[in-house]
């Protein structure tokens, strides 16, 4: 029997998958795809309470994440292609132009 | 029990494929990785009997997103990897160490923790009119459209605004 503690236990893994793809790639798109593995676990557990309770509101809180990754996901590689044209790099430990 | 083994096998397909999104050297082979996970995370939203999300989730992220994604891989040609520079004041190695020590911490507390039970709850509707719909599909934009009919169109703006953002951003010059 497959309990919503399986579902949660998958998307906290899943998770984490993500924060250390964060932590530990310096490749600028690499860490955009963490993201969207993070938002993924995110909707996992959304969708799995939804389906416990039998109320679908988690389903449209899980339709709002995805339209807001969809828009971080423009925004984001806009980002990145206007930073690439001007610096030559996606690797985030050149990214220091902020930087004092 | 068929609902444990593919709920197993779907499970291990994410976490696996997840683990190779992060770790191919590839940006490209990465991208497809991350295809892969998508589709998986998709039939995972059928088995919770969320079909509607499941072919967004297709549609949107493992078409269109992932698409981007590619565009801009292809996009950024690098003359050297971008994993060559590193810098000192880095704490990969920390960081690293504290993720899989919440991991361990999760399983544990997942093994250790009992059952914390699968009592089953009675349905809950936030509208009881929304409820009396059959189908998934049906649910789900009758509670779009009325309950979250506001949500819905802040989504929407945001989204025009991310459009326009990104094109002002990828402009070469206004």
């Amino acid at each position: 029997m497959i309990t919503p503690t399986h579902y949660m236990l998958l998307s906290a893994a899943l998770f984490m998958i993500g924060v250390i793809g964060v932590v530990v790639r310096r490749n600028i798109i690499i860490i955009f795809m963490s993201i969207e593995l993070i938002l993924n676990a995110v909707n996992i557990n959304l969708i799995a309470f939804s389906n416990q309770l039998h109320n679908a509101t988690g389903q449209v809180f899980a339709v709002f994440v995805i339209a807001v990754a969809a828009a971080e996901a423009a925004v984001g590689l806009g980002i990145i292609l206007a930073f690439y044209r001007n610096k030559e790099t996606i690797n985030i430990d050149e990214m220091n132009l902020m930087r004092s | 029990m068929a609902q444990a083994i593919a709920f197993y096998f779907l499970a291990a397909c994410i976490l696996g494929f997840a683990v190779l999104v992060i770790s191919t050297k590839d940006t490209v082979h990465s991208v497809l990785f991350l295809v892969l996970d998508f589709l998986f995370v998709a039939a995972l939203y059928v088995l919770m009997r969320a079909e509607f999300l499941a072919v967004i989730q297709v549609l949107v992220y493992a078409g269109g997103i992932v698409v981007l994604y590619l565009f801009v891989v292809m996009l950024v040609n690098l003359k050297r990897p971008p994993e060559a520079h590193q810098d000192p004041h880095r704490l990969s190695r920390t960081g690293l160490f504290l993720a899989a020590a919440v991991l361990l911490e999760l399983g544990f507390i997942a093994f250790a923790g009992g059952d914390s039970g699968a009592a089953p709850v009675a349905a809950s509707s936030a509208s009881p009119f929304c409820a009396a719909m059959t189908g998934n599909t049906e649910q789900v934009g009758c509670l779009l459209y009325t309950s979250y009919l506001i949500p819905f169109e802040i989504a929407s703006m945001l989204l025009l605004v991310a459009m326009i953002g990104a094109i002002v951003l990828a402009k070469r010059e206004l």
